[in-house]
């Protein structure tokens, strides 16, 4: 078994498209129109193969309840791994992105975590090389 | 308490992963969230929101006051 897709949900998905792709650098991988909506995911070019990423339209009534309690307590929904956090923190920060937490060592990794500007609050590490 | 004088300005998730990241604390986030919040009403801890997420400030002044109020009373009765 493999995770193949997971998904957040986000305000608006041109929206959500421009900031994934633009700021963060996926690519879209499916943009199929469904009704109001569109069947859009997109995937690291790193592994474009790999798990996809769903944004999901925000609509449904109990998404704004379930994440208006997590982003005031901090809790990122999903996490994006990368191999320099202090450079990808710069370059984000350059963008105008929005850091709630800022690069934090807890040991084994770097973390910090970013507001998405679709509704999320999203998390990125960076595994430290092993020391053993 | 040794965290947010270490960072300030933490949210909850943040403050646990530091709880139990760095100092092997186990304690569940509704535990740690009731705590913060005895810790708020005792004022040694201000909330403030930045965008739509609550960050925790440590606040020293009522320590201060202790530091302050028995060493004077300790002068006046030597």
């Amino acid at each position: 078994m493999r995770i193949n897709l997971t998904s957040v949900f986000v305000d608006d998905q041109s929206a959500a498209r421009a900031f994934y792709t633009e700021v963060l650098g996926f690519q879209v991988r499916h943009d199929i129109p469904l009704g109001d909506a569109s069947w859009l995911t997109v995937v690291s070019p790193e592994a474009p193969e790999g798990t996809e990423l769903l944004l999901e339209p925000s609509g449904h009534p109990a998404v704004k309840p379930y994440r208006d309690a997590l982003v005031e307590d901090g809790i990122p929904l999903a996490q994006f791994a990368v191999d320099d956090l202090q450079a990808e923190h710069e370059r984000l920060t350059g963008l105008g992105v929005t850091f709630t937490q800022p690069p934090t060592d807890i040991g084994n990794a770097w973390v910090a975590v970013f507001d998405d500007t679709c509704g999320n609050l999203i998390q990125l590490v960076a595994m430290k090389p092993d020391e053993g | 308490m040794d965290e947010l004088a270490r960072h300030d300005a933490q949210s909850l998730f943040e403050l646990c992963t530091a709880l139990t990241m760095r100092h092997g604390l186990g304690s569940t986030r509704q535990a740690i969230s009731q705590h913060l919040a005895v810790l708020e009403a005792a004022g040694l801890v201000r909330t403030e929101r930045r965008g739509r997420t609550k960050l925790h400030h440590f606040d020293r002044e009522p320590l201060a006051a202790i530091t302050e109020r028995w060493p004077q009373a300790g002068e006046d009765h030597p």
